[in-house]
């Protein structure tokens, strides 16, 4: 621990700049919350209010508000800062929550399916199949 | 220590970063740190269709532990410089390669 450089005496990718600011951020599951950015630390932990999560498939999405998210920094793929113009003419529709839920379902559904075959054919190959994907974004 | 060094170097330059999903975004690299954490400007999903929730995005910080490739102009790079910096680096580590 003490062989890291102070962050204050180097040129860094320093988050204080997100601060207060409304980020996408992704995470190692696939989820993508977005909400503002309050704290950060070394690690890249967060603190993120006003999260909703959102859903996309296909050409749609949904949001489910969500709170405070207090997010591990190993679970974090990216931070974007949110264009608030570009947000405005996404060329995707937003679409209830059921209805975006059921869509996700039905797309796993979909994935499982695609991996089981693989895996049989892979299996009747005589290759080893135990190997489960947990980076899923 | 020194890869940070060597992309310090090349802040301003026009970089495509590739992650462990095979997501490449391409931007400009503004900052890195320690950890090659980087921070990209205007930045482009390079198969945008696939990841539409990038669309809305113009910068973004990518967790230095989910990147794969960074891929560079080869004209930003002086070679030798790095091939110099690589040996003196081999005879005596800087920081502690142990995380």
């Amino acid at each position: 621990m003490d062989n890291f450089i102070p962050q204050i005496f180097t040129t860094s990718a320093s988050l204080v700049d997100s601060v207060d600011r409304k980020l996408l951020v992704v995470l190692r599951d696939g989820r993508k919350l977005i909400g503002v950015l309050r704290s950060f630390d070394q690690f890249a932990n967060l603190v993120l209010q006003d999260t909703i999560e959102r859903i996309y498939v296909g050409d749609a999405y949904g949001d489910i508000p969500r709170g405070i998210f207090i997010i591990r920094g190993e679970n974090v793929v990216l931070l974007g800062e949110i264009d608030l113009d570009k947000e405005d003419e996404l060329p995707l529709r937003q679409v209830p929550v059921e209805e975006i839920l059921l869509a996700q379902r039905e797309e796993m559904e979909a994935r499982a399916r695609r991996e089981k075959l693989k895996n049989k054919l892979l299996h009747d190959q005589g290759f080893s199949v135990d190997f489960t994907e947990t980076d899923l974004y | 220590m020194l890869f940070y060094s060597f992309f310090k170097t090349l802040i301003g330059q026009q970089v495509t970063v590739e992650l462990k999903n095979d997501l490449a975004i391409t931007g400009i690299l503004t900052s890195v740190d320690q950890f090659l954490n980087i921070k990209l400007d205007e930045i482009r999903a390079v198969d945008e269709a696939k990841y539409p929730h990038m669309m809305a995005v113009k910068n973004c910080f990518i967790r230095g532990s989910v990147v794969r490739y960074v891929q560079l102009p080869a004209s930003a790079v002086d070679t030798a410089l790095l091939q110099d910096a690589a040996r003196r680096e081999a005879q005596q580590p800087t920081t502690g390669g142990a995380h």
